[in-house]
């Protein structure tokens, strides 16, 4: 039994507290829109915030987010920086099958906190962690700057 | 009754004639109807329409109450206003919710913001696609087999909720008007929304025949931006996927698979793993001629499965697994190929055409194995029931996977259930004709069943499972002659080329002709530039043991790669301009030729390329290529680094898919399919040795990142042509485009794919 915070909320998570914490969001606490795509850290597409920074959370064991506040996909829009992001993926239409995006989105979420206003080196430094099959890089891009506008 | 027979009339995927009347009948919707949740709830609209089964419509509306939400339904008006479309093709990112929404919208007359999509149950009678002839999404096909179908189905909601309005009001229905969900009569200034007509008009009978608006009317269709219908839950974690689906009591399988094709199982040690706690049970599965055999661990959750299934301890009779590898595979096709093959296309002489030319190039292409590399991995979740079996999936071809779950329970088609959600892409991977990974999900739901575990079971693919799991675009070997006359125009062009079929041995004999799998040949067969002797010729191995299947583009990616690679050499020795070099051969061709002189004139061809940093060499380079009746021309753009590294900076495209339905879904389409294009172009390869993939996961099996991803911009033709795919049509022309860029920067021509990450 491990205590998450996630999303404000202190969770309690059967288990063993070296489950990686996307098993823990998913198969546990039913929060879905965290996604498996590699298990190694290779796609990003399981990128939650761990007070705010990126992290991968297919590889991130329970155990390292003790003491710690976990932000996903869920709550993405409770920051402004999320909400900035929210607001531009949804005006420019950025999805296509749209499974990366809850991962391309808290990573553009991070970024944008960090750095409201990236240069397109800055965008490629921080989002080539995160694979999109669709190829929706160039409306991701495009969604940063906007996000960035408001920000 | 072979699936073929029953099922497939179909003449091609994208080339059938899409509009022909269907021989579709209505049958009982009954159960499909009962699980629909708006039985259940407030009353409201539905609407049956489609093309036959008006009348048939119209009958089970005058028929009462319960047959009030019709069959064939593709809409329906809640009362509170909200139009839900009921979409009959998956959307695995393409769009097709949104274009089949915005036909359905546009003749209804609706308030977008009010338009929501459901996907379709599996019923093939009614929600077949009509350019196959069965219920199932790909060929680029959605919004072509469904432009007539849908518009009417709005059309024919919009004339009674127009009678509706003109029954209540007690006034002519030629004097009503309908905006953005609004009805209103002008003259008494009454107004009323869909939700206060939608009972009244459920009762009226279904209009025998409407008008369909002309292009000069539409509203909604050719709006330059649309929101997509699917964004919203796919940017707060609500989209439900396959991967997230749970039903109560449910266990998720993760399996232990062979590694090498066509293994079996031999004997296992499950000690440790059910040493773990958590995983429930141990499900050996025997497999199918075309799923694999394997152990499969079930457990509460994902996480214990998977290490549930890494304890195992499993022997594999690999007695007739397949052992060859990738490089045994070319050098058979090397030897293949210097017999002639099955003719695909003849047009003159190839001999004579081949004799004495003032030039001769000869060249060989060759294209490896891919991995669709779909986001999600495969998966699929079964319940069996007494004598039935839901399956819930992202669907991508429901009549086929109804067959194949049936014919393996031994249970008659209409008792497997298939609930459609999201697919977290696909790519055509979830459109096995083999049903592979749902034939693997219902041996574990049965084994677990024999073991007393009448759970449903969501069987989870790991990313290697994916990738390693079979089901590529086969690898291709073509080996060309082009023969130039003294005036630098080609005057023969030979090819034969070698690689497996997809869909031999299955029954869809209507994709084979004289022997030739034409989706093998598709975009060479085909090769549009005027060439007066022009031979194609086709060799399909059949004992090549590595799973192949259709891949975005199908025979178009590697056929257009060779194809536009053999032609760019071909301008090249006739000391010719790529662009006009290939326009002179297009005059026949105007759709070919008016993307080619879009996407050049965009690109500013006529202009030389701004040189690049000192020390690097740029180089621009043009492909053109017809799939699934688009057409797509590419201009990339390139700068190469002195030791051989390289960028793509910048790809302009120009697509004719006839009227643009939803222009921003067109241009997302071609940016993505131009980004899957330079995926294997710059680095996509699964490669076989002994038997076994190399590849296991995205560290070796590389796909475009943020970081390589070009700027592209989308030009569309402005066309009133009936509208036809873009999902696929814009892969084909990059990798050609991109490699005959590198050849304008650095002198080297590239035949074999994919490039890897240096020009040398």
């Amino acid at each position: 039994m491990a205590t998450l915070n996630v999303n404000g909320k202190d969770l309690q998570v059967s288990g063993s507290d070296d489950m990686p914490i996307l098993w823990a969001l998913r198969d546990e606490l039913n929060m879905t829109g965290t996604k498996y795509g590699c298990g190694m850290a290779l796609c990003g597409a399981c990128t939650v915030l761990l007070d705010g920074a990126p992290i991968r959370s297919c590889v991130t064991p329970m155990s390292v987010a003790k003491g710690k506040k976990i932000t996903t996909i869920e709550a993405v829009h409770t920051s402004k920086a999320g909400k900035a992001v929210q607001m531009a993926w949804r005006e420019l239409d950025v999805v296509q099958c749209g499974y990366c995006q809850s991962g391309q989105m808290l990573a553009a979420t991070a970024l944008l906190t960090s750095n409201p206003h990236p240069t397109d080196a800055d965008i490629d430094a921080a989002m080539s962690g995160n694979v999109c099959r669709c190829a929706t890089y160039t409306r991701i891009r495009a969604a940063i700057h906007e996000a960035g506008k408001t920000l | 009754m072979s699936l073929n027979s029953k099922f497939l009339k179909l003449l091609r995927p994208g080339r059938s004639p899409v509009h022909a009347r269907s021989r579709i009948e209505i049958v009982n919707m009954e159960t499909d109807l009962k699980r629909r949740r708006f039985l259940q709830g407030a009353g409201g609209l539905t609407l049956g329409v489609g093309l036959s089964p008006l009348l048939k419509t119209q009958r089970a509306l005058a028929a009462g109450k319960a047959e009030a939400f019709a069959p064939n339904a593709f809409l329906r008006i809640g009362t509170d206003g909200t139009v839900t479309v009921i979409s009959k093709h998956l959307e695995m990112g393409q769009g097709a919710y949104t274009g089949l929404a915005t036909l359905a919208a546009e003749e209804l007359d609706a308030d977008w913001s009010r338009v929501k999509v459901e996907g379709a149950p599996a019923n093939t009678k009614v929600y077949a696609n009509l350019a196959f002839g069965a219920q199932g999404t790909g060929g680029s096909t959605a919004i072509a087999n469904s432009f007539e179908q849908m518009r009417r189905a709005g059309a024919t909601a919009r004339a009674m909720l127009v009678a509706a309005a003109a029954d209540k009001w007690k006034v002519p229905a030629d004097s009503i008007t309908v905006s953005n969900g609004i009805v209103s009569h002008a003259a008494s200034g009454r107004k009323a929304g869909f939700g206060e007509l939608a009972q009244a008009a459920a009762k009226l009978p279904a209009p025998k025949d409407v008008k369909l608006k002309t292009p000069d009317q539409y509203k909604l269709i050719g709006k330059q931006k649309l929101a997509r219908r699917d964004t919203a839950g796919k940017t707060d974690g609500s989209a439900i996927y396959t991967q997230d689906i749970k039903l109560p009591g449910m266990l998720v399988a993760v399996a232990a698979h062979p590694p090498k094709f066509g293994a079996k199982l031999k004997s296992f040690d499950a000690a440790k793993a059910k040493a773990i706690p958590g995983v429930v049970a141990i499900v050996p599965f025997e497999g199918t001629e075309h799923s694999m055999a394997g152990v499969a661990v079930l457990a509460k959750n994902t996480w214990v499965a998977r290490q549930g299934r890494d304890a195992l301890q499993v022997q594999w009779d690999e007695s007739r697994a397949y052992g060859k590898g990738s490089e045994q595979i070319f050098a058979q096709y090397r030897e293949a190929l210097k017999q002639p093959g099955l003719t695909a296309r003849k047009d003159g002489d190839i001999a004579q055409g081949l004799a004495q030319p003032a030039k001769l190039i000869e060249a060989e292409y060759s294209v490896p194995y891919l991995a669709h590399a779909a986001m999600e991995p495969m998966n699929c979740l079964v319940k069996l029931g007494n004598g039935e079996c839901e399956v819930w999936n992202g669907e991508q071809w429901q009549t086929v996977d109804q067959f194949n779950i049936a014919k393996l329970l031994g249970i008659s088609p209409e008792k497997v259930k298939l609930n459609q959600l999201y697919a977290g892409g696909s790519f055509g991977r979830r459109a096995n004709p083999r049903s592979d990974y749902l034939l693997e999900a219902v041996q574990i739901a049965v084994g677990a069943q024999k073991q007393g575990l009448k759970v449903p079971v969501k069987l989870v693919w790991t990313r290697e499972d994916d990738m390693r799991g079979g089901y590529y675009r086969p690898a291709f070997l073509h080996q060309m002659k082009l023969a130039l006359d003294a005036q630098g125009k080609p005057r023969a062009l030979h090819v034969r080329m070698a690689g497996q079929s997809i869909i031999k041995g299955i029954g869809f004999d209507a994709l084979i002709k004289d022997g030739v799998d034409i989706t093998s040949v598709e975009g060479m067969a085909n090769l549009p530039y005027a060439i007066p002797n022009l031979q194609v010729e086709l060799h399909t191995p059949e004992d090549v043991g590595v799973p192949v299947q259709w891949f975005r583009s199908v025979g178009s990616t590697q056929n257009g790669f060779a194809g536009e690679g053999i032609i760019d050499e071909a301008a090249v020795a006739a000391g010719r301009d790529p662009v006009a070099f290939r326009r002179e051969l297009l005059t026949k061709h105007p759709r070919h030729a008016g993307v080619l002189d879009l996407a050049a004139a965009k690109a500013e061809w006529d202009k030389p390329l701004a040189a690049g940093p000192a020390g690097t060499k740029r180089g621009r380079g043009v492909a053109v290529h017809e799939a699934f009746g688009s057409f797509v021309a590419q201009v990339a753009e390139v700068t190469v680094q002195a030791d051989g590294s390289y960028k793509v900076d910048r790809i302009v495209c120009a697509v004719d898919c006839g009227i643009a339905v939803n222009p921003d879904v067109i241009r997302a389409q071609m940016e993505g399919g131009i980004g899957y294009g330079l995926s294997l172009a710059l680095s996509g390869a699964i490669t076989v040795k002994d038997g076994v993939v190399e590849q296991s996961n995205f560290h070796d099996y590389t796909v475009l990142r943020m970081n390589q991803m070009p700027k592209i911009e989308v030009h569309i033709v402005p066309s009133n042509a009936n509208p036809t795919g873009v999902g696929e049509p814009g892969t084909p022309p990059t990798a050609p485009a991109v490699v005959n860029a590198l050849f304008q920067a650095t002198g080297k021509r590239i035949r074999t794919l994919p490039i890897g990450d240096k020009v040398v």
